[in-house]
C-alpha cells in the first residue's frame, strides 16, 4: 500500500464555472448591484438574507434568463423556492432545461 | 383578524366569516416584524389567519381548515355601515395610520368599477397582485363579490405563470396586473390566450407600453388611479386618453399646493400623494407623485419615513434616504431608493438587517453609502442634488441592499 495521494481523477472541471460568473454577470448588470459578478458566493440564498433579492430582482433575473437561455420559470412548478436558492441551483436548473 | 391567506380564494372566505360574525380584517400592505408588533398594538387581540404551513408571523394563528368549506343557506345581509377593514399607511412618525374601509362604501366603489371597466357578467378575474393590496383587495376580491364575477385562487408570478393561469379560465377573462408585471410579459415575449381585458394600477403605465399590450394581446387596457386612503376613484383608457375621469360622486380640490379627494365612496377628505392637474367635469391629468413619496412596484412609502426608521437604528448618527438617478431604472421599470448614512461602529450588513426588521424589503437602500458626515447645508436641510452628487462621487464601501 502506497501512502500516496491516489491517482484519482479531480474532478472535471467545473463545466458549470463559466456559466456560472456568466449569469452572476447577467444578475449584477440586470439589477444594477454595486458588487463584482465573481463575488457573488454560488453557494449564498439570492432571496432575503443572502444577496437580498426580492421579487421585484426574481423577476427581472427571470426575464434575463428567459431571454438569454429561453427558459421560462414557473413559479406553480413547485421548483421556484430552489431555483432561487443560491446562484449554482438557479445555473444547475438553467442547464437543465436551457434551449438555446 | 390579520388576513394572510396567499391563497386569494382563502382569503375571500375568510373575509366572508370575518364579516358574518363583526370581526374586523386588518390589511397591512407589508408582514415585517416591526409591522408585526405595532400592529400587536393598535389591536391587542390580533390573531393571524394563515394558509401557510410555517408561516413566520409573531402572532397567535389560526391555520386556514383543511376541511371543505360548508354551504350557507342564505346569503348573509350585511349592514354597509359595518366595518370590514383597516387598511394602513405608513405616517411620517414611524407608527402606521389605520384606514377604515366600510362594507356599503367599498361595494359602491367596486360597483362603479365593474361598470367602468365595461365587464359582463361572469367574469373570471386572474390578478398578479395580492389580495392584501388595496389594489387587489378592490380589484379581484371585491369586485368579483359585488358583481358576481369569478376570482381565481392563485396569484400567478413569471410571466409563463400568467399565461397558464390565464388559459385555465374561460373567458371573458380579466387580467388585473401592474406595470412591472406587464412590463415583463411584454419583454418575455409571451403569448397570452384571448383576454377581454387588462386592468394596470399602482403605478402610471408608459404610453408606449400602454399601446404595445393592446395591440400585442389584441385586448382593452383600463388604468385605475387610487390610493390606499381613498380606494379606486378614477379610469382611464391610456390609448384613448390622457385624462382621468372620476367615479361620480368623488371630486378633487385644489388647496395651495395639495389636491384633496372627497365625497363619493371616501371615508375622509384625502390628501393625495400625487401631483393632479384639475381639468373639470371630474376629469384630470396625473404628474407624477409628490417629491417626498416613494411608491416602488406599488408599496407607498415616504423618505419621511424611512428615514425615521433608518435614524432609529442603535449606533445610526445620522442618514438619509434620495430618489435614485433615473438610468439606474431597471428593465421591469422599477426604480429604487438609495440612502447615505453616518454610522461608523456598523457595518452594512448590520444596516441593512436592522432595516429589514423595519421595513419593506423593497424600500432597502440600493446603493447603500457609507459616509463621514451628510452634505447637510447652513439650514441643516439636505439639498438632493447634494445627496444625488454625493453618492455619484462616492467610491468607498457601497453596497447592495
Amino acid at each position: 500500500m502506497s501512502d500516496k495521494v491516489s491517482p484519482l481523477r479531480r474532478p472535471a472541471p467545473d463545466g458549470g464555472s463559466a456559466l456560472t460568473a456568466e449569469v452572476a454577470g447577467l444578475i449584477v448588470e440586470a439589477l444594477n448591484l454595486d458588487v463584482k459578478p465573481a463575488d457573488i458566493d454560488p453557494e449564498q440564498p439570492l432571496y432575503g438574507e443572502g444577496l437580498g433579492l426580492d421579487s421585484i430582482d426574481v423577476l427581472e433575473i427571470a426575464l434575463v434568463v428567459s431571454k438569454r437561455y429561453g427558459v421560462q420559470l414557473r413559479a406553480d412548478s413547485e421548483e421556484n423556492v430552489r431555483i432561487f436558492g443560491s446562484l449554482r441551483k438557479l445555473v444547475d436548473y438553467i442547464t437543465a432545461h436551457r434551449t438555446k | 383578524m390579520l388576513n394572510a391567506c396567499a391563497d386569494r380564494y382563502r382569503f375571500a372566505v375568510g373575509l366572508g366569516a370575518c364579516l358574518a360574525r363583526g370581526q374586523v380584517s386588518l390589511l397591512p400592505s407589508t408582514h415585517t416584524p416591526e409591522v408585526i408588533r405595532q400592529l400587536r398594538a393598535f389591536a391587542p387581540d390580533v390573531v393571524c389567519l394563515t394558509d401557510e404551513a410555517a408561516c413566520p408571523i409573531a402572532l397567535p394563528q389560526v391555520g386556514y381548515p383543511a376541511t371543505a368549506a360548508q354551504a350557507v343557506g342564505a346569503v348573509p345581509q350585511v349592514d354597509p355601515e359595518q366595518l370590514v377593514a383597516y387598511v394602513f399607511t405608513s405616517g411620517s412618525t414611524g407608527a402606521p395610520v389605520p384606514h377604515r374601509k366600510s362594507w356599503g362604501r367599498l361595494n359602491a366603489c367596486v360597483r362603479e368599477e365593474s361598470l367602468r371597466l365595461g365587464l359582463p357578467g361572469g367574469c373570471a378575474i386572474v390578478a398578479t397582485v395580492p389580495p392584501q393590496h388595496m389594489y387587489g383587495f378592490e380589484s379581484s376580491v371585491l369586485l368579483a363579490l359585488a358583481n358576481g364575477h369569478a376570482l381565481c385562487a392563485e396569484r400567478p408570478f413569471y410571466p409563463a405563470d400568467i399565461a397558464a393561469a390565464l388559459t385555465r379560465v374561460p373567458r371573458p377573462r380579466v387580467l388585473v396586473s401592474t406595470p412591472v408585471h406587464l412590463r415583463a410579459l411584454v419583454a418575455a415575449g409571451i403569448q397570452l390566450p384571448h383576454t377581454d381585458l387588462i386592468v394596470s394600477s399602482t403605478a402610471p403605465l408608459a404610453q408606449q407600453l400602454a399601446v404595445e399590450i393592446e395591440q400585442r394581446f389584441a385586448t382593452r387596457l383600463v388604468e385605475i388611479y387610487g390610493s390606499t386612503e381613498t380606494g379606486e376613484i378614477a379610469a382611464r383608457r391610456p390609448t384613448q386618453e390622457a385624462h382621468w375621469q372620476l367615479w361620480p360622486g368623488v371630486t378633487l380640490s385644489q388647496r395651495g399646493e395639495e389636491t384633496w379627494a372627497q365625497g363619493g365612496h371616501i371615508e375622509e377628505p384625502t390628501r393625495m400623494s400625487d401631483v393632479l392637474e384639475l381639468a373639470g367635469a371630474g376629469r384630470f391629468l396625473l404628474h407624477g407623485r409628490v417629491a417626498d413619496l416613494v411608491n416602488i412596484a406599488g408599496k407607498r412609502s415616504s423618505l419621511a419615513y424611512l428615514n425615521h426608521q433608518l435614524n432609529s437604528i442603535p449606533g445610526v448618527l445620522d442618514g438619509a434616504f434620495f430618489h435614485c438617478d433615473e438610468a439606474r431604472t431597471s428593465q421591469t421599470g422599477v426604480a429604487r431608493v438609495a440612502a447615505c448614512v453616518v454610522a461608523p461602529d456598523l457595518d452594512a450588513a448590520r444596516v441593512l438587517a436592522a432595516l429589514r426588521d423595519r421595513v419593506d424589503p423593497v424600500f432597502l437602500p440600493r446603493p447603500l453609502l457609507f459616509v463621514a458626515r451628510l452634505p447637510r447645508n447652513a439650514t441643516g436641510k439636505l439639498p438632493h442634488e447634494a445627496l444625488r452628487a454625493l453618492a455619484a462621487s462616492h467610491s468607498g464601501p457601497a453596497t447592495v441592499a
